[in-house]
């Protein structure tokens, strides 16, 4: 699509979004990832129906770690809830950066769940790289086939990964658990363009884990906003200056 | 694993645990953007909020790694993901490139340093 496009159909739009998962490197990066999960669903001893429904109502993979293991291991239900909640914070930042993007003045706000629901690291970043090229009336429609292209990816790799799960030698699962902090870098960095996302993205990998190391409550929220703010008021600076 | 032992309760759990705390942000997010437009100076303060949780994901996640990955030494972890960056700034910004040379970066390093 260049930018020249004119709006097409509702279903053109989403074909669009689900063909351009194949070509998006977040395709083979879940692919990994959800092989991991399954894997983890399968040695905690989920049955693969709960495992793969798991994943498409979370579809959040630090969230899905969290709650498998954390069940498995016989937590009680506060404690998990608590930690998967802390875990999808950023989730919130991510979708109202996001549907400001796609909607248009008169959309309903049904129309907005599902885009809200398919957002996760892999949706945002891709999303963020190709939805300029998308005219704004095929942007709902783009992001939805988008996920599902993603959801049905996700899906036959839990499914592959929970029978494979006995056969995967340690270090290849850490390899795959490994897949998320490298992707997520790597494609946060290539989208980080302006100067007010470097440094949100620098000041954040600093005060994460500093934050963390001090046992701050609700660390990664605190660190977030804390460097995020930081990076904000030298772009304001900066910008006052010229 | 007494709270596997009805299948009921799994279901159960998955929606009340792990559905709903994680979708309540989300949903949250639809009644924040309620009229925002593209373009709005807060947007690029929730950016970059957005990006800098996203940082510390990344960071906790090297450092205090989650499962087997812990088995490989912190050291390998953090020299394999500075390794990916490094492709990915010579190799044309390439997101894929980044992510197989520090993949075979941490192989590497764990097959050699592991105890």
């Amino acid at each position: 699509m260049s930018s020249a496009d004119p709006p097409t159909s509702t279903f053109a739009a989403y074909r669009a979004g689900f063909n351009a998962t194949w070509t998006s490197v977040f395709a083979y990066v879940l692919f990994g990832t959800y092989i991991g999960i399954g894997a983890l669903g399968h040695d905690f001893g989920f049955s693969l129906a709960w495992t793969v429904v798991c994943t498409l109502l979370v579809w959040a993979g630090p969230a899905q770690v969290i709650l498998v293991s954390a069940l498995g291991a016989g937590a009680s239900f506060i404690e998990i809830a608590v930690a998967v909640g802390l875990s999808a914070v950023r989730l919130l930042p991510m979708v109202v950066a996001m549907l400001p993007m796609i909607k248009r003045p008169d959309a309903r706000a049904w129309k907005l769940v599902l885009p809200a629901h398919f957002t996760a690291v892999s949706l945002w970043v891709e999303a963020m790289r190709l939805l300029p090229k998308v005219p704004r009336e095929n942007r709902i429609a783009f992001c939805n086939g988008l996920g599902s292209g993603y959801s049905v990816v996700a899906t036959a790799a839990t499914i592959t990964g929970f029978y494979l799960a006995a056969k995967l030698p340690p270090l290849m699962s850490a390899a795959l658990l490994f897949l998320t902090p490298l992707a997520f870098l790597m494609s946060t960095l290539r989208n980080a363009t302006m100067l007010v996302d470097r440094l949100a993205l620098a000041l954040g990998l600093i005060l994460g884990p500093l934050f963390a190391y001090w046992q701050v409550g609700l660390d990664l929220m605190w660190s977030g906003v804390a460097a995020g703010t930081a990076a904000y008021m030298v772009h304001r600076v900066r910008e006052a200056l010229q | 694993m007494s709270v596997l032992s009805s299948e009921l309760t799994t279901w159960l759990a998955l929606v009340l645990v792990g559905f709903l705390p994680n979708e309540m942000w989300r949903w949250l997010g639809v009644v924040f953007a309620r009229g925002l437009d593209e373009g709005t100076e807060i947007l690029v303060w929730v950016r970059a909020v957005a990006t800098a949780i996203l940082a510390g994901v990344i960071a906790k996640l090297t450092i205090f790694a989650p499962g087997v990955l812990a088995s490989v030494p912190m050291p390998v972890r953090l020299a394999a993901v500075m390794i990916g960056f490094l492709a990915f700034v010579l190799i044309r910004r390439s997101v894929l490139a980044g992510v197989i040379v520090g993949e075979m970066a941490l192989v590497l390093g764990a097959l050699v340093f592991s105890p």
